[in-house]
C-alpha cells in the first residue's frame, strides 16, 4: 500500500513561561492509503498534538520546530509539502483533503448556528464551483421548461441568474458573484447555491445514520444528544470526501452502547468512501476493534508501531506491555506502571520510558533508541532489540 | 454476612418546573424504585449508561440527596426492618412505626442524626478536578473531616493527615500544597484520603477512575482494593466500563433508566447475563483483543429522557425480544438463580 501522509523527524515544541515543553520529538510516522492508524498513549503523550500538526494547528505557544509532513494527493498525483503549504493552500486542504473530528462534539458545534448551516458551510468553501454548477443546471432547467405568463416575466431574472452560476462554475473566485456575496440584501440572490449546499448537507447527515435528516438539518446543537451531535460532526468532517479524516477521541464522552454504534459507523466509512482514518484513542479496548494498525506514543516519541494482531498479541516494547497490563480484565491481577508520566518540561535523557521501564540497561539512560524494523511491519523503539 | 445498607423501593425524582409561577409540570424519575442491598464487607459495582441514574443512587444512599420516597437502612437489625416492614404492611400511621423509622431510616433521620451518620459513610466524586477546594491546602482538604466531626484538634490532625496521606501514596512534604499543583490520580488519592479520615465503614465511589489514565487506574485500583482488606471497608462502586467492575466487584447492578435490571455476582451477570440490556452493553463493551472482534451487537437508538420513560418496561422500544406484554406491563426484578435477579419478562 502506498503511503498518504509521510511524517518525518517531526518536533513540536511549547514555550511557555516555565519553560520549553516538548511536545513531540522526532516523530516518524506513515499513514497509508485506505487504512485506519490508531495512536494510543496516555495523556500528554502528544497524541493530540501529531494530528494538529498534520494540519497546522498547533495553538500558541506551540511551534513546529523541524521535520516534514508530505502529503501524497490523489487527484493531483503530486506531493504537498504540508509545513511549507502558505496559509491558503493549507485552508484549501483543510476540510477538504484532510478532515478532522474533535473529542467534545459539543465544543467542535457552533451553538448559534443551525447543523444544516454548519455542514452546508464545508460545502460552501470547498465545493463552490461544483454547487454553482448543479445551480446553473436548475435556473436551465426552469428556462428550458418554464411556461406561462409568470415564467415569461420571470425569465430575463433567470438568464441573469444562469450567468452568474456558470461565472461561479467556471472561474475560481469571480469577481461579480463575490461583491453580492459582500452585500447585504443582495447576497439573497445566491440563494440557489445555499439550497444545493442544503441538499447535499441532508444526503450528508443521511449517510451517517442520522434518522429524520431533513429535521435534524434545521435543528440547533442543543436539541441533539451527544451521540447525534458526534454524527453531525462526523458528517461534517466526511462532506468533501476527505482522503484523511482524523479523528481524536471521538467516543470518548460517549456511552458504551453509542460508542458502539460510532465505531460501527467509522468501519462502515473506511469500506464506503475509502478513506484513510487516524483514530486517536486512549482507550485500548477501543483501538483493537476498528484499527488496521496501531503506533503507541509515550510523552512525544513513538515506542512502537504494528498492525493491531501483533501489536496485542506479541507486544515488544516494555511500554506496551505494561500499557496492556494495566487495562483491568477479569482474572488478571492489575499490574500497575510504577512512577509517574515522565514530565514533559525536564524530560529523562536518553530513552523516556527507562525511570519507569523493569527491563532499563545503563545505555536506555544516555542513548535514544532508534525505531528499528524488528519483522515485517512491526517497528519499535528500545534498546532491547 | 449481615446487610450493611439496604435500599428498599428508593425513589428520587427531580420536579420540572415551568410557567410563570415556578410550578412543577413533570419530573425526572433519575431513581425509579430501586431495592438493593450491600453486605458487610462487599465490592458492589453498579454499571450503566449515563443518565441511568447511578450518580443519584450513590448520592442519595449516602443521604446527601433526600430520596422522593423508598428507605435507606444503614446497618439495620433484621428484626427491627422485618417490622417496619410489617407496619407498613398493615398501612397505619402508629407510632410505633413513626418512631422506629425516625430511629433507623435515613430517609427520616433529624440533621443530628445525619451528622454523626455522616461518620460512617463517605463519597468520593467523580472528578478529582472539581472535588477538592482549589483554595485549601492538602493538610486543611484532608483534615477538614476530623473537625467537622470534632474527633481530632491541633497537632493530633496533622498527624493523622500525614498518616492518611502515607497511607494513599503521598509523601509529607506535599501538605501545604494547593490541589492544582498534583495531578489528576494524585488528585484522587487526596479525595480518597479525605473519605478515609472519619474511618468509615461504607464509602461510595463515583466514578472515581473515569478522568484518569489507564496505567493512573490500575494504580487506584489495587490501593482500594487494599484499602478495602485493610480498613474492613464496604465500597459501593460506580462505573460506566464493565471491564473494571467485572474484574474488581463482587457483586454487579446493573441499572436502565432509574431502575436496576439485573443483579448478580460478576461472572453470573458478565458471562449468562440473563436481561437483554445486559448482554448488549457486555457485547458493546470494547475489549483490547483483536481476536474478539466478532458477534457484536449494536443496540439501536439511544436511552430515552427519564422524564417521560417509555411504558411497561423501560427497555423495551431498544429491546429484540419485546412482546405486546414488555409494552404494558413493568416486569418486576426476580431471583433466577441463586443471587441471580432478573427484571425481565423473556429472560434470556
Amino acid at each position: 500500500m502506498e503511503d498518504l501522509i509521510k511524517i518525518r523527524d517531526l518536533t513540536v515544541r511549547f514555550y511557555t513561561y516555565e519553560g520549553v515543553v516538548h511536545a513531540i520529538n522526532d516523530l516518524d510516522l506513515d499513514i497509508r492509503r485506505g487504512e485506519t492508524l490508531g495512536i494510543v498513549g496516555e495523556t500528554g503523550s502528544g497524541k493530540t498534538m501529531t494530528a494538529l500538526a498534520i494540519l497546522r494547528l498547533i495553538p500558541y505557544p506551540g511551534r513546529i520546530e523541524s521535520g516534514s509532513v508530505s502529503f501524497f494527493d490523489k487527484s493531483t498525483r503530486a506531493e504537498v509539502e504540508l509545513l511549507k503549504l502558505t496559509e491558503d493552500r493549507m485552508r484549501s486542504i483543510r476540510g477538504n483533503k484532510i478532515s478532522m473530528v474533535f473529542q467534545e462534539p459539543g465544543a467542535a458545534l457552533n451553538p448559534v448556528y443551525t447543523i444544516g448551516d454548519q455542514i452546508s458551510e464545508v460545502f460552501l468553501l470547498h465545493r463552490r464551483q461544483e454547487l454553482g454548477r448543479q445551480a446553473k443546471q436548475r435556473v436551465d432547467n426552469l428556462l428550458s421548461d418554464g411556461s406561462g405568463s409568470a415564467a415569461t416575466l420571470k425569465r430575463p431574472f433567470w438568464h441573469w441568474q444562469s450567468r452568474l452560476y456558470n461565472k461561479i462554475a467556471e472561474q475560481s473566485n469571480p469577481l461579480e458573484p463575490r461583491i453580492l456575496a459582500r452585500l447585504p440584501l443582495f447576497r439573497r440572490l445566491l440563494w440557489r447555491l445555499r439550497d444545493e449546499a442544503r441538499l447535499r448537507t441532508v444526503s450528508m447527515l443521511k449517510d451517517v445514520e442520522i434518522p429524520d435528516p431533513g429535521r435534524v438539518a434545521v435543528q440547533y446543537p442543543h436539541n441533539l444528544s451527544g451521540g447525534m451531535k458526534q454524527r453531525a460532526v462526523i458528517a461534517m468532517a466526511l462532506a468533501c470526501s476527505p482522503e484523511l479524516l482524523i479523528a481524536d477521541e471521538p467516543t470518548t464522552s460517549l456511552d458504551v452502547t453509542i460508542q458502539a454504534q460510532m465505531l460501527e459507523l467509522f468501519r462502515r466509512i473506511k469500506v464506503d468512501k475509502g478513506a484513510s482514518v487516524l483514530f486517536i484513542t486512549h482507550n485500548l479496548g477501543v483501538a483493537s476493534e476498528v484499527c488496521d494498525r496501531v503506533a503507541v506514543m509515550y510523552a512525544g516519541r513513538l515506542c512502537e508501531v504494528a498492525s493491531v494482531e501483533e501489536m496485542f498479541l506479541h507486544p515488544l516494547h516494555p511500554y506496551t506491555k505494561a500499557l496492556l497490563d494495566a487495562v483491568p480484565m477479569p482474572g488478571k491481577k492489575l499490574q500497575t506502571i510504577p512512577g509517574a508520566l515522565a514530565d514533559a518540561l525536564n524530560p529523562p535523557p536518553g530513552c523516556r520510558f527507562h525511570p519507569r521501564c523493569p527491563s532499563a540497561m545503563p545505555n536506555c539512560q544516555q542513548e535514544r533508541a532508534k525505531l528499528k524494523e524488528v519483522s515485517k511491519d512491526h517497528i519499535v523503539a528500545c534498546h532491547l532489540f | 454476612m449481615s446487610t450493611l445498607v439496604d435500599i428498599r423501593r428508593l425513589k428520587k425524582h427531580f420536579p420540572i418546573v415551568g410557567g410563570v409561577f415556578r410550578r412543577p409540570v413533570g419530573a425526572v424519575r433519575a431513581v425509579d424504585g430501586v431495592t438493593l442491598a450491600i453486605k458487610r464487607g462487599q465490592w458492589l459495582g453498579l454499571v450503566g449508561e449515563s443518565g441511568c441514574g447511578k450518580t443519584t443512587l450513590a448520592k442519595t444512599a449516602v443521604r446527601l440527596w433526600k430520596p422522593t420516597s423508598g428507605h435507606i437502612y444503614f446497618d439495620v437489625p433484621d428484626d427491627i426492618r422485618t417490622e417496619i416492614e410489617g407496619l407498613e404492611a398493615q398501612g397505619k400511621n402508629s407510632s410505633r412505626l413513626a418512631s422506629l423509622l425516625r430511629e433507623n431510616d435515613l430517609t427520616f433521620f433529624s440533621s443530628g442524626r445525619l451528622h454523626s451518620f455522616r461518620r460512617r459513610a463517605q463519597l468520593v466524586h467523580q472528578d478529582p478536578f472539581t472535588s477538592l477546594n482549589p483554595r485549601m491546602k492538602i493538610k486543611n482538604i484532608v483534615g477538614e473531616p476530623f473537625r467537622i466531626h470534632k474527633v481530632l484538634s491541633g497537632q493530633a490532625v496533622k498527624t493523622a493527615v500525614e498518616e492518611l496521606l502515607s497511607r494513599v501514596g503521598l509523601s509529607s512534604g506535599q501538605l501545604e500544597r494547593y490541589p492544582h499543583q498534583f495531578s489528576g490520580g494524585q488528585r484522587q488519592r487526596i479525595a480518597i484520603a479525605r473519605a478515609l479520615a472519619t474511618k468509615p465503614e461504607f464509602i461510595a465511589f463515583d466514578e472515581p477512575t473515569s478522568a484518569l489514565d489507564v496505567s493512573v487506574q490500575a494504580q487506584i485500583l489495587n490501593l482500594l482494593k487494599d484499602l478495602k482488606t485493610e480498613f474492613g471497608l464496604t465500597y459501593l462502586y460506580i462505573t460506566h466500563e464493565l471491564l473494571i467492575a467485572e474484574s474488581v466487584c463482587d457483586y454487579i447492578a446493573v441499572m436502565y433508566l432509574g431502575k436496576v435490571v439485573e443483579m448478580g455476582r460478576p461472572e453470573e451477570t458478565f458471562h449468562t447475563p440473563r436481561h437483554p440490556y445486559s448482554q448488549c452493553l457486555i457485547a458493546a463493551t470494547p475489549v483490547p483483543d483483536p481476536q474478539r472482534r466478532v458477534g457484536r451487537i449494536v443496540l439501536p437508538g439511544e436511552v430515552p429522557s427519564p422524564a417521560n420513560p417509555p411504558p411497561g418496561c423501560a427497555f423495551h422500544p431498544r429491546c429484540s425480544r419485546a412482546t405486546d406484554q414488555c409494552h404494558e406491563s413493568e416486569p418486576e426484578l426476580k431471583p433466577i438463580s441463586g443471587d441471580h435477579y432478573v427484571a425481565c419478562f423473556h429472560p434470556l
